[in-house]
Order: C-alpha cells, then structure tokens, then sequence
C-alpha cells in the first residue's frame, strides 16, 4: 500500500496542529506498513525526514507542453479571498507571514519549456492563488508517481487531492482536522466552505477527527455518512518529557488559559469564570496565555471587573515557555466554542495538570480523566476550576490517571485505523 | 411446607441540587425539591400504588397463605409524607392485614454501619420508630442498606436486639454452600441470617424482559418449576429486590405485574412451597451454620462489594469529611443540621461517584442525576462545605474540638438517663434553645472526663517533639498505631501520622483503605501499649 499525501505543513516549519498530526500519523501509517509519499509546498531542508519521502512541491518541473497539464490550467479558475482568512495563526505570526510575504512574494521563474513554482508554503495573503498553483503541481506530481490512494489534509490541498484523483483514477481520501465552523463560528467564508463540501464530495472516504467534527460533516455540509470516519487524534511522545524542575514565584494557585485568544477558543467564557472564583476565593491566579484578535477586549473585560490583580496575560508562548507554564499550572482550561480535537489539554495532562474541557471539543470524546462542562456553562466552568483547587481527592484521581490515559493515544492505533479505510476505498 | 421468602427494598434518596461554590456560605437548602417531588410521583404511580394493590387483592384473595415483607428507609417514608401520602396510606393498608412485614434499616439507608457504630445505632433507632409509628408493630428484623453484612455488623445488629437479618448469598462468601437455608451471624449465633438467592430473585429483578435471555419469556409455570426443582432439603427460597422491579425497572408492559398476580396461584397448585417472612422464618426453621464474611459484601454489580460506593478517590474523601463531622453534629441541638446530616448520609449521593462504569455507564446513568462522577463529588462537596460553616457557627471551634471523641459503648447508659442527666450528647434536645449555651459547658467537661477514663487520651504525645515522637514510633506495630488512632482527636492523630516512618505511613494507609474494623477493646489495648511507650519517654 503506497499513499500519495497531501499536506500543507510539516515539522519544523508548523503554523498550527496540522503539521504536527500529519507527522504522527504519517509516521504512524509507516510502522503500519504504509508506504507515504508527502507533499508539502516549499521544502526547507531542515524537515525530520527519517520516515518519510517528502518531495517538494517547489522543486517539480510543470512541463506547458504536456496536454494533459494544459487541461487542468483551463479548469482552475482564481478565486480572490478576502484577507480576514488566516486561519491557525496568532497576531504575532499573522504580522511576520504579511511582512515575509511582502518580501518573499510568491514567484514564477519561466523556462522556455517549463515554469517551477515555488511557494511560501505558509498561509498568507495569496492563500486561494497558492491553493490552486499547489493543485497545478499535485496533477504533474499524480502522473509521475505510482501509488495506490491518495490523502490531502483539510481543505488548502482539497483541490490538489481532486486533480490528483482525476489524473490518476485513484481513490481520493480526505482529512477534516477542521472545519470552516471551527475557525468562524457562523461568519463562514463561503470560498472555503464550497472547496471543503466538494473536497468531501469527491472524496471516496472523509475521515474526520472526531464524532463532533464528524456531525458537522453531515449536518452542515451534507456529507453521506457511511463514507465519513472518525479517527481521533493521538499525541506524540518526545523523549525529551524530562522533569523539568520550576520555582514557583506566586504561592496562590494558577488557573491556565494557553491558546490562541480567538473567537472559537472561548477566552471570554474563561474570563468570566474567573471572575466568579476570585469573588469567593482571593487565592487564586488566572493566566492567560497566548495572542489573537480578541486580546485587547480580554484585557479591557479583566479591567472592567476589577480582577487585574489576579489575572495575568503572558503574550504568546511557545516551546520551553509553554512546558514552563504547564509546570506552573494547577488547573488548565480549555473553553473552545468549537474544537475539532484539541491536542492542548493532552499536554496538560502529560504534565500532571488536571484539566477541565469543554463537551464542545473532540478531545472530550477521549478523555475520562477530565472535567467536561460545555463552553457557555460559566457557573459549570468557575464550579469545576473550585472544585479542583479545592477538593484534593479530585485533583489526586486525575494526576494518578491522567497521565496513562494520555499516553494511551497512541499515533499507531491511530493510522492503523486509517489503514483500514484505505483497504476501504481502494478495494 | 417449604418456603418462599420475598422481600423488596423501598428506598428513594434526597438528591441534591446543583449547588455551585458560591453558594457556600449564602444558601443552605440543599434538595432537588422539584425533582425528588417528580420522581417520587412518577414512581407513585407507575410501581409503588399498582403494586400495592396488586398485593392487597392478592392477600385478599388468600388470606394468611400470601405474605411479603417490605424495608422502608426513613428518607422514602418522609418523601411519602411530603409528596405521595396516598402510597403511605396505601402501606399502611398493606401493615393492617397482618401479611405484610416491615424491616428495620437505617434511617436514611446510609453507609454507617460501616463507619460509625453510635451513627448506625442512631439511624436505626430513627427508623424503627417512624416504622412503629405507621405500621404500629415493632421491627424484628434486620435489612442493612443494599444488603451490606458483615460479621461485624451482623454483631452490631445483634446488639441492638434484632432476631434476624437479611443479606446476599454471595457466591465468593457461600462457596459450595447454598443460599436456600438459614444461617448465623458468625460472631453472635443468636442472629439468624436469610441469605438472597441471587439466580432466582435476579430471574425477576434483572432479566425477566431481556430478550436475550435464554428464561425468556419467564412464564410462572417456569418459575416455580425452578424453584420445585432445588434440591429437597432446602427449606426457604429467598426472593429479594428492589420494589421498583415492578413497573420501573420492568416496565408494566413487559407483563411483571400479571406475572406477579399468577404467580401465588402456581406456586399453591404447582408446588410444596409457602409464603413466610422473615420473622416467621426464624420461628419456623433453625441455622444450619454460621456465616463467615469478614469482609463486608452488598447485593451490588457483579462483584458483590463495597465498590459502587466506596473504594476511589472521590468517594473515600467525601465519606470521611462527612463522618469526620459526627461528633460536632451530635452536639448540635438544631433540627435542620440533624435532619440534613441524616440525608446527607444517604449511600445513593457516594454511589453517583463511582466511576467503575466508564465503559458501561447504562444502567447506571438512568439512576444518577449527574452527567459524571466529578460533577457529583464537586456538588456534595460544595454543600458539604456549607455545612460544615454552619456547623462552625453554631460550635466555635475551640468548644467543639478540645474534647475527646465520645466512647461509643457508653452509650446505651447515656441513652437511659436522657431524662435525669441533661449533659446527654445524645438526642439533640429540641426547644432547648435558649438553654443550649449553658448547658454546653457541662457537657464538654464531663466528656473530656469519660474519654480519658476509658480510653486513654493519647493527649501526652502533643507535648513531644519530633525526636521523641519518632523515637516513640520507632518499630511500632503499625496496627496498633492504626488500632489506637481509629477515632482518636484530630490532633493527636496527625501528630502521630505525621511522624511515622516512610513504609509505617505505607502499611498504616493500606490498613485504612482496607477499613480493617476493630473493636472498642481493640483500641483500649493499642492506646494502653502507646501510653505505656509514651510514659516510658516522658519519664
């Protein structure tokens, strides 16, 4: 079994959770006796290529002669895509991806007989442009390569995992890590919604992250549901889990917030909730960590109820700093108005942070060791932060099964569930 | 004739409401009145009045050849009394026949027994009274909540005066042994004990409308050619099962309440058994043998324990706040606090913190209020917090804590001399509020008095530093330690814990979360070694 894979990003270079998915389950489908060949677009060199074969998109030759090419050219069409669209990105990235595309415009080099198209590899402000160049080359790469099935990963290589099918006659499996819901609530931009339902629609297979996502596929996009499988996430398991040992500065307890502070992460509903346990409790610090579009108001509302003193925000934190947080940490909360999965609350827990979740997320489908309120449930949420920080044998019960039950999600049994819907579509 | 024996448990809790953090301190009702009063209704109307009646036609019908036996817990009569008066009119009815026996339990079907002998004692007496006082007779018999037995407690029960009681025929404590005999308590032989034929009752309780049963459909015929078929020396088939088999749990639907009309019909024309209660079991044939069950058993899950209530995290920790508080409690003359203790006690609140069923949680999310087990400790835990500040504020805390935890055997003198001796910590006296404070000094002293007599105090080890402490403990036999810290003063106890030896501190919790039980004499004699230990150092 040989796949052709369609990504958008690959560790190092990740913008959010898709490029770290698509390396454990690629590594996964290979222990699994899969073979995988990855597409990304731009290779930096410096990607972990142990297990994999990648072939950079940037570097395949798109030859003007080829028919079969010129075909494809004329049934791609532009779509102009509003600049709000910048989807996984904090504020910080977001500015440093439009200067970087400022300076590192996407180009052409022309040759007589062919052009080699090199892509920024990042979503930017061209994202619809580079999703269709990436389509471009996925049909030149489909007809030079054997494989038996192909997999694109949400919707930025939907198009090329269509022109790969169509090319090839191979069966098309696609990966919903999240939906257009997840990233805009209600707001949907109607482009992305449009590539993601024919993506799913001429897919032999959709495989989404979980039931939740699962029920968004058929609810809101129509998808036939005896083609769409639940294949929840697992997390990768470094080696370098070596206990970090850390002062704690502040002898109040710490209340975690880590994430991007946007609309579908629920930063507000932590707010309030917050609010509610420092009324009754001053010995209690709420953190928030992480930057988005909803920061300035997060800010204002903790000044308007008066709880600076015990609300702290961190800006955006990344690496080491974000274990460090977890160290510091003695409840971590995961609020989103809409979570696909959410990896986040595994790494809590990895760390002996009890958590509480929101049901609105597919990681709750996983999970028993964790408190589960829904997202807009304040009085639910400021309850289970009490309860933790107050009620030990909760806390105790948590960090003495958390931790297994987390490693317990293992990327192996993932793919080899993957696997299976390959035997699916292909036989 | 040989006997069939049917007994059903009539029980429904207090549930809690959903009661946040910040309503500690601010808000002190504490029930689900809306839905206690729903449920209590439903279940009225589907099982407890057509059942009921069903009963009284049957009596009516054969007269002294038919007869049932009930335990009602104090907490479902007060329901009755709140919310459904027609059931309790409709029971009393059923206690007017003379075929109907009504057993003894704690009052509001808690885990005491397994906690606090005076607590047991207490509910129980609560109980039988309320029992006396509607049916007008006098329990005689013995019904722990979910059949929970011990050797233990099947003693305590003796005590108390009870002639029989009632539990599982677990296979792990029967053996090769069958459950169709009667047996004693292996500690006091005069308690007879009915053991449950779990095959049968559970024929009835749990499988009559599965489908997948191989029994199915349970005909009467069928049944009583099960029940003529055991073996010809075995005199009594004991049926016992939640009441709420017939019309909730079964479904009126699946045919339970005609089979339940046929079946005394079958049983006079297709067989040699009778119908006999408890009582008139213990009259009627003698034990075969004693019982040995040193671990406590329930009639619970598949492995017949303590685990659907007790056991993890969650549950161990609220069930020792909760007892930890007895004593203040008991010196506490208010009604509210005393009633709200009683129903905070009620097992049902620790059994929705199980989290045996993860995977299967069906059956058992039908029963629970709470979408998880840590939502439901988070509440209790929550209101039992609120409790505790009301408690604090009727006892500061200085009053409360100097004194000695109260000898439980001392306690049926106590209970005699209600009358003449008011510093009685028993039976809150109710009116006597405006004398509470005075009388609350005399009380204290007496108390601190009675405890150092008779048990020893263990007060000297407050005075020791940590070297003398360690040197105290060096070598110890941790049981003893366990044996003489078992209801001792919170601060003697952590000040002894806190300086045992790592693998002491080991073995000391492992015998904790055993529960290993142990008698009055048990800690006279480990406080008497430690004293004398202590004395040595001092000196």
């Amino acid at each position: 079994m040989k796949v052709l894979m369609f990504g958008w990003e690959f560790p190092p270079h990740i913008t959010g959770g898709l490029g770290t998915a698509c390396f454990g389950l690629t590594k996964g489908l290979l222990k699994n006796g899969v073979e995988v060949l990855f597409v990304v677009p731009r290779s930096y060199g410096d990607e972990d290529q142990q297990a994999i074969r990648l072939i950079n998109a940037s570097d395949v030759s798109i030859d003007f002669t080829n028919k079969a090419y010129q075909e494809y050219w004329k049934q791609l069409t532009y779509i102009e895509v509003g600049s709000n669209l910048i989807p996984y990105v904090g504020e910080e990235e977001f500015e440093k991806m439009t200067s970087e595309n400022l300076l590192d415009k996407t180009e052409e080099h022309s040759g007589v007989f062919s052009k080699q198209y090199v892509f920024s590899g990042k979503y930017g402000k061209n994202l619809m442009e580079e999703v269709t160049r990436y389509a471009l080359v996925a049909s030149t790469i489909a007809g030079s390569q054997q494989f038996d099935v192909i997999h694109a990963h949400d919707w930025l290589t939907y198009p090329a995992g269509m022109t790969a099918k169509k090319v090839s006659g191979k069966p098309l499996v696609v990966h919903m890590h999240a939906t257009e819901f997840d990233r805009s609530g209600e707001n949907i931009n109607q482009n992305v919604y449009d590539i993601e339902r024919k993506g799913m629609e001429a897919a032999d297979a959709v495989i989404t992250v979980s039931n939740y996502t699962r029920d968004i596929v058929i609810d809101r996009y129509g998808i036939n549901p005896a083609k769409v499988f639940t294949v929840h996430n697992a997390v990768e398991h470094s080696s370098s889990d070596a206990d970090m040992v850390i002062k704690r500065n502040v002898k109040e307890k710490v209340v975690t917030f880590l994430g991007r502070v946007t609309f579908q992460k629920g930063p507000d509903y932590f707010v309030e909730a917050a609010k509610r346990v420092i009324e009754k409790d001053k010995n209690v610090r709420f953190v928030m960590a992480g930057s988005g579009d909803m920061l300035h108001r997060m800010i204002l509302r903790v000044a308007q109820l008066g709880i600076s003193t015990h609300f702290h925000f961190t800006g955006f934190l990344q690496g080491e700093e974000v274990d460090k947080m977890f160290l510091l940490s003695d409840v971590y909360v995961m609020p989103s108005v809409s979570e696909p999965f959410g990896i986040s609350p595994l790494e809590a827990m990895r760390s002996n942070v009890p958590v509480v979740i929101s049901k609105q997320s597919g990681v709750s489908e996983v999970l028993k060791y964790a408190l589960k309120i829904d997202f807009w449930d304040i009085d639910a949420m400021a309850d289970a932060i009490y309860g933790l920080l107050h009620y030990d044998a909760l806390s105790v019960m948590f960090r003495k099964h958390g931790k297994a039950e987390v490693e317990n999600l293992k990327w192996d049994s993932a793919s080899s569930k993957i696997k299976d819907v390959y035997y699916k579509v292909v036989h | 004739m040989k006997s069939i024996c049917f007994y059903f448990q009539v029980h429904q809790p207090f549930r809690l409401k959903t009661y946040r953090f910040f309503d500690i301190g601010t808000n002190h009702f504490y029930f689900d009145d809306y839905r206690n009063r729903y449920i209590m209704r439903r279940i009225a109307d589907k099982c407890y009045l057509p059942m009921n009646n069903l009963l009284l036609d049957l009596i009516k019908e054969f007269g002294t050849a038919f007869k049932v036996s009930f335990s009602l817990s104090g907490t479902v009569i007060d329901q009755f009394e709140n919310f459904a008066p027609d059931v309790l009119d409709s029971y009393i009815k059923l206690a007017e026949t003379g075929c109907v026996e009504f057993l003894a339990e704690t009052y509001s079907h808690s885990l005491s027994s397994l906690k606090s002998e005076e607590e047991f004692n207490r509910q129980v007496e609560a109980q039988t009274k309320k029992v006396k006082h509607y049916f007008k007779k006098a329990p005689t018999t013995f019904r722990n909540t979910e059949l929970i037995y011990s050797d233990e407690i099947g003693a305590m029960v003796a005590k108390m005066g009870f002639k029989t009681m009632l539990t599982e025929g677990a296979k792990h404590v029967l053996g090769w042994k069958s459950p169709n005999y009667m047996y004693c308590n292996a500690i006091n032989p005069k308690l007879n004990v009915l053991l449950k034929n779990f095959r049968l009752s559970d024929d009835i309780a749990f499988r009559f409308s599965q489908q997948s049963w191989n029994g199915w459909p349970l005909t009467t015929e069928k049944f009583v050619d099960w029940i003529q078929a055991t073996h010809w020396t075995q005199e009594t088939i004991n049926l016992f099962m939640d009441y709420e088999t017939f019309g909730e749990h079964q479904w009126k639907e699946t045919g339970i309440f005609e089979f339940m009309r046929a079946l005394p019909n079958q049983v006079f024309t297709r067989s040699n058994f009778g119908f006999y209660t408890p009582s008139e079991l213990s009259e009627k044939i003698q034990p075969k043998a004693a019982v040995y069950v040193p671990h406590p058993i329930s009639w619970a899950d598949e492995e017949r324990d303590l685990t659907a209530w007790l056991g993890n995290d969650l549950q161990d920790d609220a069930f020792n706040k909760l007892y930890d508080l007895e004593f203040k409690v008991k010196n506490t003359d208010d009604e509210q606090i005393q009633l709200d203790w009683k129903y905070l006690q009620t097992s049902d609140h620790f059994y929705y913190m199980c989290t045996k069923w993860f995977s299967d949680g069906d059956v058992h999310k039908y029963f629970n209020p709470f979408n998880s087990p840590y939502e439901a400790y988070i509440n209790y835990m929550n209101i039992l917090s609120d409790f505790i500040i009301r408690l604090n504020d009727m006892h500061p805390v200085n009053r409360v804590e100097l004194a000695e935890k109260p000898e439980p055997s001392e306690k049926p003198v106590a209970k005699k001399s209600v009358k003449s001796v008011p510093s009685s910590k028993k039976a809150p006296v109710k009116k006597a509020k405006a004398v509470k404070t005075e009388k609350a000094k005399p009380v204290k002293k007496e108390k601190v008095k009675t405890a150092k007599t008779s048990k020893g105090s263990l007060k000297d080890v407050m005075k020791m530093n940590k070297t003398g402490l360690q040197k105290l403990l060096k070598d110890i036999d941790v049981k003893t330690v366990y044996f003489a810290l078992a209801d001792a003063d919170s601060k003697v106890k952590k000040s002894i814990i806190t300086h045992l030896g790592k693998l002491q501190l080991k073995e000391y919790n492992k015998l904790l979360s055993e529960n290993i039980p142990y008698t009055d004499g048990d800690i006279v004699k480990a406080r008497k070694i430690l004293q004398a230990r202590i004395d040595n150092l001092i000196s």
